[in-house]
């Protein structure tokens, strides 16, 4: 009955585990929406460990390593870029504490423009 | 290895290590649903994925390096530069490009265990189950997401593409063949054929949910996918009896639910409704009245004339939308609103929830060209000015400044919050052309006597503006 008990140990995690998604995401304002989208999408690149687990088992023959190396640099990508992605995000939102100088600078455009591309 | 026998590769040390990483990640949500410790959550969360995914190699089953350097490698070197290359108005399709690539490992995940098990012979019947669900919804996941890149990325035209009334039949019978060849499998059948085949029946569904649904409701379909993976991540880590995998999933499920729901929400829309993909029906529809309705109303003016009408404002609110960020026209926007400030205009934007592609885009995007936060109003802030206002200049917004919402109870899109733009004194739209916005519905706002419309390329007609600004 190992098994049995695995499976419901398993399921009770996956139970609170939802209930703990839900309550943590209860309120968000509008604007960051994107970036909890984006956030969330990271972490479900943990699948990564996934294909990790599984190219470690023997067994595996040539079309199964493959797979397992696409899924593995597919898990990558998703976490990778994701985290990124979602820092690159926010750090827009961080610019509140430039409006002094930018207010006195009203005058004098040409440096401002390249300054979001090169990021 | 070195490390073999070590206390570093027993299972509950890896345990602890699991449950660390998640607590970093419940952590890290938490912080990223505030805005003043949203970038720390994400860095927390990271650091937990960090964790487990070292964790995991510690196992002493580990092994196959060169396969894991190999494909880490491979997912490092095309996720860092696309992350840090991607231009801020991309990044809705970004978004549904790493969410697609996620659903992607999760399928192949199944498949190389199915293959593994050789048809999972010998494998409790849950954990086939598990497998199999995760092998269906990870493969509606990449391609839904796929098509939804595609759509954004305008490879796929962003109006619904529809079979019409046979659409709902057409779901639902590769949903079937896809269960169907689930419960043959799960029965005991070891036949590759079959799950190459429901991986097939996936694809196709995937395809066939996306295509349908119009640009507008993309957003929503894109963080519905992304809770789709995280389920399909938990089933994952419940076939691999592996707890990160199951709480991390898990969370982003219930989470990606609540957060599909609130930008439904914001959108005055009903997640069923957009999944039926009935908007763009009903929409052309009431489309094509509004155009009969009003036709030849509109009046239109040039870039000259714009200026002219802003130099003499005393209060300019400008109201970006999708148009804006297709354009890249936010630093456009930017040096006009400079120009406005030298002559002593008050310019301020307004700021639709939805405004853009996802919420919070605009925002986004006009902090990345150094607009000044306090200029920025959002919706509730900005309506009851619209009355002050002399001049509000729409670039590229459409749907959210429709007043049909307040006005026409038979409009699909009644009773969405918009920005009540009709109320200032005067209006100028700039836009490319009348086709109607993303809900497919005519604009009232558009044919209204004090609007007028100037047709163009966000960014070249906000240059244009600009350079008459100067010379008045």
């Amino acid at each position: 009955m190992i098994l049995a008990s695995t499976l419901t140990t398993n399921l009770a995690i996956l139970v609170l585990a939802g209930f703990i998604g839900f309550v943590v995401i209860s309120k968000v304002p509008n604007t960051l929406h994107t970036p909890l989208m984006s956030g969330t999408n990271a972490i479900h690149g943990i699948v990564l460990l996934g294909g990790l687990l599984i190219v470690g088992l023997s067994g595996n023959g040539t079309f199964n390593k493959i797979i397992l190396v696409i899924a593995i640099a597919f898990g990558t990508i998703n976490v990778v870029g994701g985290f990124l992605v979602t820092d690159r995000m926010l750090e827009m939102f961080k610019s509140k504490p430039k409006q002094p100088a930018e207010k006195a600078g009203a005058g004098a455009p040409p440096d401002e423009h390249g300054g979001g591309d090169a990021k | 290895m070195i490390l073999a026998s070590s206390f570093l590769q027993e299972q509950s040390f890896l345990d602890v290590l699991y449950i660390i990483a998640f607590a970093l990640f419940i952590q890290g949500l938490r912080g990223l649903s505030g805005p003043t410790t949203a970038v720390r959550g994400n860095r927390i969360a990271a650091v937990g994925m960090l964790i487990a995914v070292v964790a995991t190699l510690l196992n002493k089953h580990e092994g196959n390096w060169g396969l894991i350097v190999l494909g880490v490698a491979l997912g490092t070197a095309v996720g860092v530069p696309a992350a840090r290359q991607v231009k801020m108005t991309a990044m809705p399709q970004m978004v549904a490009l790493f969410n697609g690539v996620g659903g992607g490992a999760v399928f192949l995940i199944s498949w190389s265990e199915f293959r593994l098990t050789h048809g999972y012979s010998g494998v409790a019947t849950y954990i086939t189950v598990f497998s199999l669900f995760a092998a269906i919804v990870g493969s509606v996941s990449f391609w839904g997401s796929n098509i939804a890149f595609g759509k954004l990325q305008e490879i796929i035209p962003g109006r619904p593409i529809s079979l019409g009334g046979a659409q709902q039949i057409v779901n639902l019978v590769l949903l079937i063949l896809a269960v169907a060849a689930a419960i043959d499998i799960a029965a005991g059948d070891h036949s590759q054929g079959i799950f190459i085949g429901l991986l097939v029946s996936a694809a196709l569904l995937g395809n066939a949910v996306v295509l349908p649904i119009g640009g507008a409701d993309m957003p929503v379909v894109i963080s519905m996918l992304n809770a789709f993976t995280g389920l399909s991540a938990a089933a994952t880590g419940i076939a691999l009896n592996n707890t990160a995998l199951i709480v991390a999933g898990m969370i982003v499920g219930a989470s990606g639910s609540i957060l599909t729901n609130l930008m439904a929400v914001a959108m005055n829309r009903s997640i069923p409704a957009i999944i039926a993909g009935g908007f763009g029906g009903g929409g052309a529809v009431a489309g094509a009245e509004g155009a009969g309705e009003h036709a030849g109303a509109v009046k239109s003016t040039s870039a000259a004339d714009a200026a002219i009408q802003l130099a003499y404002a005393s209060r300019v609110v400008i109201v970006p939308g999708y148009g804006m960020a297709v354009a890249q026209a936010q630093h456009a926007v930017r040096e006009l609103t400079k120009e406005l400030e030298k002559r002593g205009v008050e310019v301020s934007y307004a700021i639709h929830p939805v405004a853009g592609r996802m919420p919070g885009h605009m925002n986004v995007l006009l902090a990345e060209a150094d607009v000044p936060y306090d200029q920025l109003k959002e919706m509730d802030e900005a309506n009851p000015e619209f009355q002050r206002t002399d001049v509000s200049l729409v670039i590229g917004a459409n749907d959210v400044t429709n007043p049909a919402a307040k006005n026409t109870p038979s409009s699909p899109i009644y009773g969405m919050p918009i920005l009540e733009v009709a109320d200032s004194h005067s209006v100028i739209v700039i836009k490319r052309s009348m086709n109607p916005g993303f809900a497919g519905i005519e604009n009232e706002l558009y044919y209204d006597p004090k609007t007028a419309m100037l047709f163009g390329d966000a960014k070249t007609a906000v240059t244009e503006i600009t350079a008459e600004l100067a010379e008045l």
